[in-house]
């Protein structure tokens, strides 16, 4: 089985065209890969579906704009994949 | 329908909350200029407007999923199928339901149809934000009286 991080970036380069080998754990989506807003709505799309959880994208942006979070907690590739991996754990915690 | 207004949608004939599905009509008007433009002597609705019209539909359902507390703006469509033309003084038959519900956005699946047969589809995004200004609630809920929303779906504060 393909490790968290494996499977956001094949939907990235999926979904955004961006040659697979340019992406790495290190990657952060907006500052590094360039995707905007409107491209990471198909993103997480593809992540609530690949992982059956709803990426909580409101709550992060509001802790980014009061300073409470910054965008690589969220956006650095390696964090996602370990956002995402607690956000299926609280979901298998919670069902 | 409005044309010069962009209010594509006469009224809501169905809006199912729990299915998450609804269904409007639009009757597209005999006469408008749009009509003298696209095309001398062969009008046809515009494709676009076809779209909007999904759009707008797939709007007040989201509208009615987020208790209109939220307004949503279109941001993306795919699929976009002209599929048949449609003409001055037809019925247009619009039904959207959800594809995705994300956070803070949502995808629809919207279809147009003139007397059952399919003329076209697509497939919207939409990010939604809490309404940007008063004015804009107070315009939306003028809207939602003239075309048949649900009240008991309207929270008041």
């Amino acid at each position: 089985m393909s490790s968290t991080f494996d499977q956001i970036a094949n939907i990235i380069a999926e979904t955004c065209d961006i040659p697979r080998d340019t992406i790495t754990p290190e990657s952060h989506a907006i500052d590094d890969l360039g995707i905007d807003s409107l491209d990471f709505l198909d993103i997480a799309f593809a992540i609530d579906k690949a992982f059956g959880i709803k990426l909580p994208l409101e709550k992060w942006t509001q802790e980014v704009n009061d300073g409470k979070a910054t965008t690589e907690q969220y956006f650095v590739l390696k964090n996602l994949a370990a956002r995402i991996d607690e956000l299926v754990a609280a979901k298998g915690a919670s069902a | 329908m409005q044309l010069e207004y962009f209010k594509l949608i006469d009224r809501i004939t169905d809006l199912n909350v729990g299915e998450k599905t609804i269904t409007a009509e639009a009757q597209v008007p005999e006469k408008n200029t749009i009509f003298e433009g696209h095309f001398p002597g062969y009008p046809i609705m515009p494709g676009v407007l076809l779209i909007e019209a999904m759009a707008q539909t797939s709007g007040w359902l989201l509208i009615a999923l987020t208790k209109f507390e939220r307004m949503p703006f279109l941001g993306a469509v795919k699929e976009a199928k002209m599929r048949g033309f449609v003409s001055p003084g037809e019925l247009l038959k619009i039904t959207a339901s959800i594809v995705h519900e994300g956070s803070g956005f949502a995808i629809t699946s919207a279809k147009v149809t003139v007397g059952g047969e399919l003329r076209s589809s697509a497939t919207i995004t939409f990010p939604h934000v809490p309404f940007p200004h008063p004015d804009l609630r107070v315009h939306m809920d003028a809207m939602a009286k003239r075309i048949g929303f649900p009240r008991e779906l309207i929270a008041h504060d």
